[in-house]
């Protein structure tokens, strides 16, 4: 293993590979805290020229953190198709690189190879690829998943409706969630963040929400995201669930921070499988982020970028029906501004394709950041473009219990006219029942809420 | 023609507003809802005479064309903060709801990038320190600086300062400038007559720049008083960037976690107003003196 490279008439000399996959990454505020980023422009460099010479046998030899210590690592290995490994343990990462991108490559011979790629492999590829590069080899891979209807069909986009309220007030909800189905933003899920982590709470709003899907027969899922344990407690109540929400992270401590181990999470697969209202096979909702590991100080001296991959490689046992990457949210110490954040969502989506997930992106900001609309909207085309499955879609842009600014129903609206591209089908037939939309265009009726209310 | 003539008709109704708000026959307020109607048509030229001024139509307005329910779009509106019944223009929003979003994130920006003022420091006669942060940008992406004092910050405190006090009262700029000079002016004075109206002794509050909630573990190692009271902006949102919170802690040591802090929030006034804030807090440490503990050790002592 090479750890050496000239740059031109520099040298450098790396101490291991772990090192090497930090200072390879482009940059961000939360490597820099953590004190493990490229500190030149031509160190960087040497780390790409270094990594892009290893073999992906090398990285299978040097996991960033150790079987034995960490749990995350253990999903990684234990889940791995040790076939298809050793059919590819001699490409280089340049030569990885090359074959996503080659025109011979499909998007099936991709999720084909998945199986043999850890996540640190493919973090590994990711650092080399440059926006176009990441977009590219996303925009090949399609990954559908099923709950009540099936999300990811080609040609489509779809969108969380997230119809958060300050005080939980359910009518206050209710008027969001209408606001956004009268713009088609819903059909991925109905998913509500309640401030009251609680069982009766989250009862509360799974039976209103469920109810109100019944009445107006809409096809799509039901969610609310309280912790995990929360939502099981309301399943073992007879409260409706279609999807189990939980954040996950790619280290066994940051886990453990957010109360969640592999134990609770096959029990809670298991629960929803037996008790929850959904048709599935996939019946989990994970919400991910870069950075989320540093702000819990949970990151064992590994790159953000790599961590987000791991955390992919945990979620990928238990075939979510969707993954919301949010890297956005978590604050200037971790990504800076609106340029960080535009390449941290593009390497995630990348990087959970490439594990075979049904990947969704947040490209949003905080106030403390130094990002606006414009990044957000620019961000929002471009993975979209990378063929992402869906987006948020928050009222105005402006989640007032979260306090952060995400996709608005507007630019769910706006994205999918753009690019041609549709809601899922079964919601589109909904929506023009409603009057809502005609051949894929809102029409003069859409974006009022009060059509529920003849 | 039909156009030519609805454009001439709007800079005949211009002209004799104009006119007729120059001669004092129209009033401020009916002047200003002229203008943001004329916002939706054509613009409005004002001489250099005129006080008139461009601003945001009322959020009460029906902002969509012909909805079927317009009483029970006024209802959602009435039920949720968040910004919906706001119309579109395609699936574009309306000028009036961008432009609105544009500024609230940028009063929300100005809040955490601009710092307080000197002015504000000098009128509320508070001295100034500074955390181990040289600049905003390192303040916001190192969170370890902003935890501890410079080294100037802590010569100062260790000489100015009175010691043994049992209250000692920081106000520290956190994510929100606009908080501090919002909030302090009136929140302050109210805070300190409480404690000295029940004679407990309180050290000088004083300022520090770039600073963070665990700032005050520093200050307290220092002036060694029994009670440590920051108040510091808080992570401004899109709906108001004034809001502050008060983080209290009882002889704080190395052991010290955040479960060991009593946190009051929502500091605002449209939250908490701030004179009723600092009567409140004035009770509050009262308490804690009394109980010798904050936080969780704190709520179970009560």
């Amino acid at each position: 293993m090479i750890l050496k490279a000239k740059v031109y008439n520099k040298v450098f000399a790396f101490k291991s590979l772990k090192e090497v996959m930090s200072k390879a990454n482009e940059e961000k505020s939360g490597d820099e805290l953590v004190g493990i980023a490229a500190t030149s422009a031509s160190e960087r460099v040497a780390a790409k020229l270094i990594l892009s010479n290893l073999t992906l046998e090398d990285i299978y030899n040097n996991p960033v953190i150790p079987y034995e210590e960490d749990e995350v690592t253990r999903a990684i290995y234990d889940g791995l198709n040790l076939r298809i490994y050793q059919e590819i343990k001699s490409w280089t990462v340049g030569y990885l690189r090359e074959y996503i991108l080659e025109h011979k490559t499909s998007g099936d011979a991709l999720l084909h190879i998945s199986r043999g790629l850890t996540s640190e492999m493919i973090a590994a590829v990711a650092k080399l690829m440059s926006t176009m590069d990441l977009v590219c080899g996303a925009k090949k891979m399609r990954i559908q998943s099923h709950c009540n209807t099936t999300l990811g069909v080609p040609g489509t986009l779809a969108f969380r409706c997230q119809p958060n309220h300050p005080t939980d007030n359910v009518e206050g909800i209710m008027a969001a969630l209408k606001e956004g189905l009268s713009y088609g933003s819903g059909d991925a899920v109905i998913g509500i963040n309640p401030v009251e982590d609680n069982v009766e709470t989250v009862t509360r709003l799974l039976e209103t929400v469920k109810n109100f899907m019944t009445k107006w027969e809409i096809p799509t899922q039901n969610c609310v995201l309280a912790h995990v344990t929360t939502q099981m407690k309301a399943i073992e109540k007879g409260a409706p669930v279609d999807l189990v929400f939980q954040s996950i992270a790619g280290t066994q401590k940051a886990n453990d921070a957010f109360g969640v181990n592999k134990e609770i999470l096959d029990e809670a697969f298991a629960l929803v499988q037996r008790k929850g209202t959904a048709t599935g096979p996939n019946l989990l909702y994970f919400e991910t982020g870069q950075g989320s590991e540093v702000s819990l100080d949970a990151h064992l001296g590994v790159d953000m970028m790599t961590l987000e991959a791991r955390t992919y490689g945990y979620a990928r046992n238990y075939r979510p029906f969707m993954t919301n990457n949010v890297s956005g949210f978590i604050g200037p110490e971790t990504i800076y501004s609106g340029r960080e954040v535009l390449r941290a969502d593009l390497e995630d989506l990348f990087m959970g394709k490439l594990h075979g997930l049904p990947m969704g992106i947040a490209p949003c900001y905080t106030n403390h950041m130094k990002m606006d609309q414009n990044d957000q909207e620019m961000g929002t085309l471009l993975c979209a473009m990378a063929g992402s499955n869906f987006f948020m879609g928050v009222a105005g842009g402006d989640d007032v219990m979260l306090s952060y600014q995400d996709t608005s129903f507007h630019d769910d609206a706006s994205t999918r006219e753009i690019l041609g591209l549709r809601p899922l089908p079964e919601f589109e037939k909904w929506l023009e029942k409603m009057g809502i939309m005609e051949n894929g265009l809102l029409t003069e009726r859409a974006g009022d809420p009060s059509i529920f209310d003849k | 023609m039909a156009v030519a003539n609805n454009e001439l008709e709007k800079v005949i109704i211009q002209s004799v507003l104009e006119e007729l708000a120059k001669k004092g026959l129209l009033s401020t307020k009916s002047k200003d809802h002229v203008m943001s109607a004329a916002m939706m048509g054509t613009p409005l030229h004002s001489d250099d005479s005129s006080d008139d001024m461009v601003t945001f139509p009322s959020l009460d307005e029906m902002q969509i064309s012909n909805p079927i329910n317009a009483d029970a779009v006024k209802a959602m509106k009435k039920s949720t903060p968040a910004r919906i019944g706001i119309g579109r223009a395609g699936t574009r929003p309306k000028t009036m709801s961008w432009l609105r979003f544009l500024a609230d994130h940028a009063v929300a920006q100005d809040a955490v990038f601009l710092d307080v003022s000197e002015e504000f420091l000098n009128n509320n006669q508070l001295m100034s320190v500074q955390s181990a942060a040289t600049t905003k940008d390192e303040f916001l992406t190192r969170p370890d600086l902003g935890r501890r004092l410079s080294e100037e910050a802590v010569k100062i405190i260790s000489e100015k300062c009175e010691k043994n006090v049992q209250v000692q009262i920081l106000i520290v700029d956190g994510l929100s400038s606009s908080a501090i000079e919002a909030n302090i002016p009136d929140l302050l004075p109210s805070l300190m007559q409480g404690l000295k109206s029940s004679g407990i002794k309180v050290g000088a509050p004083f300022y520090v720049k770039y600073g963070r909630v665990w700032v005050q573990d520093h200050v307290a190692a220092l002036v060694k008083a029994e009670v440590i009271v920051s108040l510091i902006g808080e992570r401004p949102g899109l709906g108001t960037a004034e809001s502050l919170s008060a983080y209290m802690i009882y002889r704080p040591d190395e052991k010290t976690v955040e479960a060991d802090r009593t946190v009051i929030s929502n500091i605002h006034k449209g939250g908490i107003p701030p004179v009723e804030a600092g009567a409140h807090l004035a009770d509050v440490v009262k308490q804690i003196l009394a109980a010798k503990a904050s936080g969780v050790k704190f709520n179970q002592q009560k």
